[in-house]
This record gives structure tokens, sequence and C-alpha cells, in this order.
């Protein structure tokens, strides 16, 4: 098989395929960044617990109208930033933390949300929900997709300093500005946009995936936080299309199979990552001068 | 010179249960003032609350027009992330938020000022180190460029020599010093009374309540400072609300 059958045919002959391309590079442009930011906030497993909450969101927009774009997502959005600003506004206003803020948020919508749809019963349309469908995104959630990620890096351009700011110094942004509040609500509707986003294609059970795998890799692979939004950018971007040509070619579900390229990728930096990685931490190379 | 800050009988606390009790002073434009206790004393209470960071229990903190902007603040063991990927530079330009704001662009004439900050406290070449590579002193010595940076008419300081090495703790000492000389406001917490004897004019010292404020050799005797000691022992889990010694009507005069 020659290079052009092997990348470059998928995409040229189906239309399906290119779709998926534009979905998943579209997907990678926007969560990359937001997942490197959620990465230095600590707030990984947040990002799960959020992408969990859209689920019951979702669902009872599904039950309300059946496989409609606009029901579910608007049914996600709703989910996701009613657990994300409920649990930011707890943490904010009470002595509790973050993170015990939005496990209990989102334990009770995902509660609320399993009672929603046992009323009616299962639907195998339901797996659509779960496992997402990258490969048969048609105009509307293209276009809802493509949205999102250019609603992302438009806000993450105009607001990266005090988000980064509110990221390693919170202290001193409350010293010198009342932003610190709204900046923390903006990131956390970011990240509910990108989750609602990724839902579509990777479904709300790996949606977060193409948020934390490639922010996790490119940690071991650079100290600058600049190059650290590049290389998961890259990262997100290079495992959606190697996941779907994978999935082409050995006729595996698409969406598992990008997650688990970037999985690949996080195990490769894992092992071999220049900073931090297990082979330069055994192997330490000598000790320098000064 | 006027008066920069008025504590009016202010209570500052957490819980109903005060740090600072039953506060009332003037801080003067231009002073050098240490601020000494023992531990649990409220002096870094009394900076939050100067701050606005921790609203009062009762009475009043009157703070220069213009509020927050023209106060700079290094809180103890400040909140910094130290393994989040942020260069010396970056960390130290912050400083400029009152001129940059959220969005603005950064001058040349502000990369200028930059590298004289950074210069100042002794840490050229470390511009593009990471400050998770930064020992405690050169963290300190960024953080007070940034203090420079900043500008401020206050600036207050808790604990700012705390685990330092004595070279560290004078080049910094001289940085405050260089700041009274411009006629700003510091008010630094500080625990080493014979560094507050060498620099420091004036002193308040705490113990919740005042136990006394005004020249540091006629406040640090020992008689304030065993009281101090006294004083802060005597902690009560079970204590009574406090009632106003004066009339309420004379209080709000």
């Amino acid at each position: 098989m020659n290079p052009y059958d092997l990348l470059i045919a998928p995409f040229a002959e189906f239309d399906f395929m290119r779709r998926a391309l534009v979905g998943v590079v579209a997907l990678g442009l926007g969560a990359g960044p937001v997942g490197v930011l959620m990465m230095l906030r600590r707030m990984s497993l947040a990002g799960d617990a959020m992408a969990h909450a859209i689920l019951p969101g979702a669902a009872v927009g599904f039950l309300a109208a059946g496989l409609n774009l606009f029901a579910m997502t608007i049914g996600g959005l709703v989910a996701g930033f009613a657990v994300a600003l409920g649990a930011g506004a707890v943490a904010r206003a009470t002595q509790m933390k973050e993170d015990a803020a939005l496990a209990a948020f989102y334990l009770v919508s995902l509660a609320l949300g399993v009672l929603l749809v046992s009323l009616r019963g299962s639907n195998v349309d339901l797996l659509h929900v779960l496992f997402g469908t990258v490969l048969a995104l048609d105009d509307p959630t293209l276009l809802l997709i493509v949205g999102v990620s250019t609603l992302s890096m438009l806000t993450l351009a105009l607001l990266w300093r005090p988000m980064v700011v509110e990221c390693v110094d919170p202290g001193f942004l409350r010293s010198v500005s009342r932003a610190g509040g709204p900046i923390y609500l903006i990131f956390l509707g970011l990240v509910v946009l990108n989750l609602v986003g990724g839902f579509h294609a990777l479904g709300t059970l790996l949606a977060v995936g193409l948020m934390m795998l490639p922010a996790a890799t490119a940690r071991f692979w650079t100290g600058d936080l600049t190059a650290m939004v590049g290389v998961a950018v890259l990262v997100a971007c290079g495992s959606g299309i190697v996941g779907l040509l994978v999935s082409y070619h050995l006729g595996v579900p698409s969406g598992p199979a990008i997650i688990l390229v970037a999985g690949g990728a996080y195990a490769l930096s894992v092992l071999v990552g220049p900073i931090g990685g297990l082979l330069p931490r055994l192997m330490p190379r000598r000790h320098l001068e000064a | 010179m006027g008066e920069v800050l008025a504590f009016r009988d202010v209570t500052l606390g957490y819980d109903r249960h005060p740090a600072v009790h039953h506060l009332s002073g003037i801080v003067n434009a231009g002073e050098l003032i240490a601020v000494c206790g023992p531990n649990g004393a409220g002096k870094s209470t009394l900076l939050k609350g100067v701050m606005g960071l921790l609203p009062p229990l009762s009475g009043s903190i009157a703070r220069p027009d213009g509020g927050r902007a023209r106060i700079a603040y290094l809180p103890q063991a400040a909140e910094v992330d130290r393994s989040f990927p942020i260069c010396v530079y970056d960390l130290v330009a912050l400083g400029l938020w009152r001129r940059t704001g959220l969005f603005g662009g950064v001058s040349r004439a502000d990369r200028e000022r930059i590298a004289a900050a950074i210069a100042a406290v002794g840490l050229e070449g470390f511009e593009r180190r990471a400050i998770g590579t930064l020992s405690g002193g050169q963290m300190q010595r960024a953080l007070f460029a940034r203090l420079l940076l900043q500008d401020a008419e206050i600036i207050l300081l808790d604990e700012p020599f705390t685990a330092l090495d004595t070279a560290t703790v004078s080049d910094l000492v001289a940085l405050v010093e260089r700041w009274h000389g411009e006629g700003r406001t510091v008010l630094a917490v500080l625990h080493d009374l014979e560094l507050v004897r060498a620099h420091f004019p004036r002193t308040l010292l705490l113990a919740r309540s005042p136990v006394d404020w005004g020249e540091t050799r006629a406040v640090l005797t020992a008689a304030n400072l065993s009281k101090a000691r006294r004083m802060c022992e005597a902690w009560d889990e079970g204590a009574h609300a406090c009632q106003p010694e004066r009339p309420v009507s004379e209080r709000a005069a």
C-alpha cells in the first residue's frame, strides 16, 4: 500500500471522512489550549466530572426531541453550565474546595439524568450520545463544532493574560483586579462549550479525552506555556487524523480509535518525554558544572 | 504629608472571632512602619484588611481614592504556583498590570522598566528561567521586582524576609529603604526585631489588640513585648460577644 492510499485516499474518496477530518481538527484547536489550562489548574478530573454532567442534559434533550442537534446541545450546555457555575459559585462563596463542590454537583446531575432516562426506557440511539458519531457529522453539527472552536480561540486570545494569572498567582490577580471571578467563570464556560462540541463527535464519555490527553502529553515535552499549547494542539489534531485513519483501515470504531491514539502519544511521552519522563529520569546524564 | 490610611476602631476577624481587635490610628504618607507581634497577633489579617480582601467585622479602614490600584501587596508565602510553566520575566512583567490591565500590550519603554526591575533585584540572566527552578531567595527577589514595577503608593509586605539568607535580606531591605526614600508608604510584617530597630522608624506592636504604635524605640520595649505575649496567650474559645464600650451614636460620629 503506497502512502497515498494510506494517508490521503480515505479523505479524498469519502465525504464523511473529510467531514470527520474537519471536525477533529476543529476540536483539537479548541480543546488543546483549554485542556492545557485545565491541567495546569489541576482540574483534569474536574473536566471528567463536567463531561459526565453533560450526559443527563443531552439525554433530556434527546427524550424531548429525539436525535435533534439543537435540543441535545441546549440540554448539554444547560446541564454543563449549571454544574460548572454551581460548583464554581459554591467554591467561591463558601469554604468548600472546587473539587468537592464539582463532585457533589455532577453526582446529583448524573443521578437526575439517569432517573429521567429511565422514565422513557432505554434506546439504542442513546449510544449516539454516549460514544458520538464522528463519522456522521452533518452540516449543522460541523458548524457547531467549528463555531465552538472559533469562539474558544478568540476568547483565549483575548483573555489569555488574566486566565494565566488566575492560574499562576490568583492572590496577585485579586490584589490588582476584580476580574478573577468573571475570568474563572468564563474559563469554565469554555470548558463546557468544548465538551459539548466534543460530545457530538466523541460522545460524553470520551469528549474529555481530546482535551486532557494532549495536554498531559504536552507537559512531557516542554516547560514553556506557549509551546505547551502548541504541542497540545498538534497532538490533539494529530490523534484525530491518525485515529480516523486507523479506524478506516482496521475497521474499528473511530471515537475510541482517536482517544487511543492520543493515549498512545501520552504513553510514549511518559516513557521518553524530555521533561520529567521515565527514561530521562532513569538514565540521568552527567550533571552540569553550574 | 497627609494621611493615606486611617483605621477607625476597626475589628477584623474570622467567624466572629476577632484577629485584630479595636485598632485605631493614622498612617501618614511616606511612613515606613513595621508591624510586629507574636504569631496569631493579627498582623497578616491587618494587611488583608488594608487590602480590602477581608471586610471589617466592625469599624472601618479608610483608603486613598483609587483604592486597591494604589496599593501593592506581597502576601506571606505568596499563592504563586511554582510548578506553573512561566518564566521570571513574565512573572515580573505582571507588575505592570496598572498600565497594561487585562488586555494592554507591553511597550518598548515597559520592556526597559521590566529589565531595570530585574536588574534592581539582582536577577539578570534569570529572565528566561522557569519560576519552578528558582531558589526561595531568588523567588522572593522576583516578587520584589514585580512590586517595584507596580509603582504603588502604599506597599504591604507580609513577612517578606522569612527564611532568607542575610545577603538577600540586606538587598531587599535596601529596596524597602529606596521606596521609603521615594516617599512611598510601607507597612511590613516582621519578626526580626533587630532588623526593625535598624531600618524601620515606626512600629505597630499588635497582639490582636494594639499594644503600642509609634517610634520604634519607644514601642519595642521589654515591657511592651512581654505584654504582647501575655495578651496573645489569653485566647478564649467561648468568648462572649464584644460589647461596645461607648454608645453607638458616639461611635458613628
